[in-house]
């Protein structure tokens, strides 16, 4: 079998016999196998893979960033790189109800791009957006990188940790959603490509141990090239 | 006559037009994470075939009325660039595109989570730049590895192999002088874990007893190329780990 942090691909057997899983595996014939390339894990009776690379699976409460893609009546269509599309409605838009009167490509049309909330899921397990709240909205400038939505974890950091030190260290803003997109506003051309090419390591170097002084230490590096 | 020649020729020793033993493979290599505008990627080098592989998704279907309600649908496109044989190949869609496409599909569905999506699509595109016979195998195998650098949860990787028949001998993994002379074809795909076989077709004429004989090498083909998988998914993560290390 394997030992704990060892990378499996799907199809490897963890477990044989009774005991707890956790993400990406699947039972089956008294077996646990790995359905994602990752790091497995076993712990407290439980065998569960930490994925390396996973799609954006929206659960509410995430914070993410996404581009109109149509405007029906009383709702927009948002692309959240998601299996599906997910759906903002006009109430939790303009925090008004919704009047056939209103004119909805002024507020939001098609292209813009948006950082909202998922507030809700319906009966089909549609993302509900909200984009009422600090931080949420249409956003006006900056631009925006993607990255494996299984690596934001650790670009967040334990509390934060990591995107602040970025924060810190480039004088850049940064906004990150789950679905892995991540918005980058700097003052400079310079501070945005330093962001950039940090981002891009942590995404490299995710699931390599001591990440966080690696970083500091690539931010110092870049800080004294320029 | 022919008996005592088939005999003359065992004894000489049959040979492959390019010196394989006969249960042996091509010359294998795939490439993880080539394409980064992909969610997932692979290349492939079998012989002499290359091969590129791109998978998106899963996402929202469109034309919406081919999404199933009940699981996601996977997509594949099998396309040879017109450069990729001599002489040229029209880039259209051609009747064998079409049923290579279906074959892949077919090959890679038991493998693959779809009921884990519902309404949804997962792209698979695949390239053939260089064909060298047995592009269907090849496909195949950078397909399953692109679905899992996709991240798209899989049972299984698949992989897939050929066996066949020329001059009356049996060989594994045949290009394309040994297809197009051969006297049979046997391209199987097999979940090596699962032990399943998901693709199992058959050109050319083979006694019952050597059919069987076929699809035993091709999934003993199979189990060496999910070997050569299992490395470039891991190579991918293991180079970087060297390079952090240094």
């Amino acid at each position: 079998m394997f030992e704990n942090r060892d990378l499996v691909v799907p199809g490897d057997v963890l477990y044989e016999g009774r005991i707890k899983t956790g993400d990406n595996t699947h039972r089956t014939q008294g077996k646990v196998i790995a359905t994602r390339v990752g790091l497995v894990d076993y712990n407290r009776g439980m065998v569960s893979v930490i994925a390396l690379e996973a799609g954006f699976n929206p659960l509410v409460g995430d914070m993410v960033i996404g581009d109109v893609v149509d405007i029906e009546l009383g709702y927009w269509v948002v692309n959240i790189d998601a299996p599906e599309n997910a759906v903002l409605n006009v109430p939790e838009a303009i925090d008004a109800p919704f009047r056939s009167d209103i004119d909805m490509p002024r507020i939001l049309d098609i292209g813009d791009t948006i950082v909202a909330k998922i507030v809700d899921m319906d009966r089909r397990r549609t993302p509900i957006l909200s984009i009422l709240g600090r931080g949420l909205g249409k956003l006006e400038e900056g631009f925006i990188i993607r990255i494996t939505p299984s690596k934001i974890p650790r670009l967040i950091g334990k509390k934060g940790s990591m995107v602040n030190m970025i924060l810190k260290e480039t004088g850049c803003n940064i906004v990150i959603g789950q679905n892995g997109r991540v918005l980058i506003q700097g003052k400079t051309r310079e501070q945005e490509e330093m962001a950039v090419s940090v981002i891009h390591k942590i995404e490299n170097e995710a699931h390599i141990p001591g990440l966080t002084n690696r970083v500091q230490a690539y931010l110092s590096k870049l800080k004294e090239e320029s | 006559m022919s008996k005592s020649k088939s005999r003359r020729k065992k004894k000489t020793e049959w040979k492959r037009y390019d010196d394989r033993k006969p249960e042996e493979l091509r010359t294998l290599k795939i490439e993880t994470g080539v394409l980064p505008n992909a969610d997932g990627s692979a290349y492939i080098e079998m012989g002499r075939n290359k091969i590129i592989v791109g998978v998106f998704g899963p996402r929202e279907m469109h034309p919406k009325r081919f999404s199933k309600p009940n699981e996601a649908v996977l997509r594949c496109r099998y396309h040879m660039a017109p450069f990729s044989t001599d002489p040229r190949r029209s880039p259209a869609p051609s009747r064998r595109d079409n049923e290579i496409s279906m074959v892949m599909r077919y090959a890679l569905e038991p493998a693959v989570f779809l009921e884990r999506y519902p309404r949804s699509v997962i792209d698979v595109y695949a390239e053939i730049l260089q064909a060298d016979g047995g592009t269907r195998t090849a496909c195949i195998n950078a397909a399953s590895v692109a679905l899992v650098d996709a991240g798209i949860p899989m049972r299984d990787l698949v992989a897939s192999c050929a066996a066949g028949k020329m001059e009356d001998n049996l060989i594994l993994d045949l290009g394309d002088y040994e297809d197009k002379e051969g006297q049979a074809d046997v391209p199987v795909a097999y979940m090596p874990k699962l032990e399943k076989v998901t693709l199992l077709q058959m050109d050319g004429i083979l006694s019952t007893d050597e059919f069987e004989k076929c699809i035993d090498m091709a999934i003993e083909g199979c189990k060496q190329i999910y070997e050569v998988q299992r490395e470039s998914l891991k190579k991918k993560y293991g180079v970087e780990e060297k390079e952090a290390e240094e």
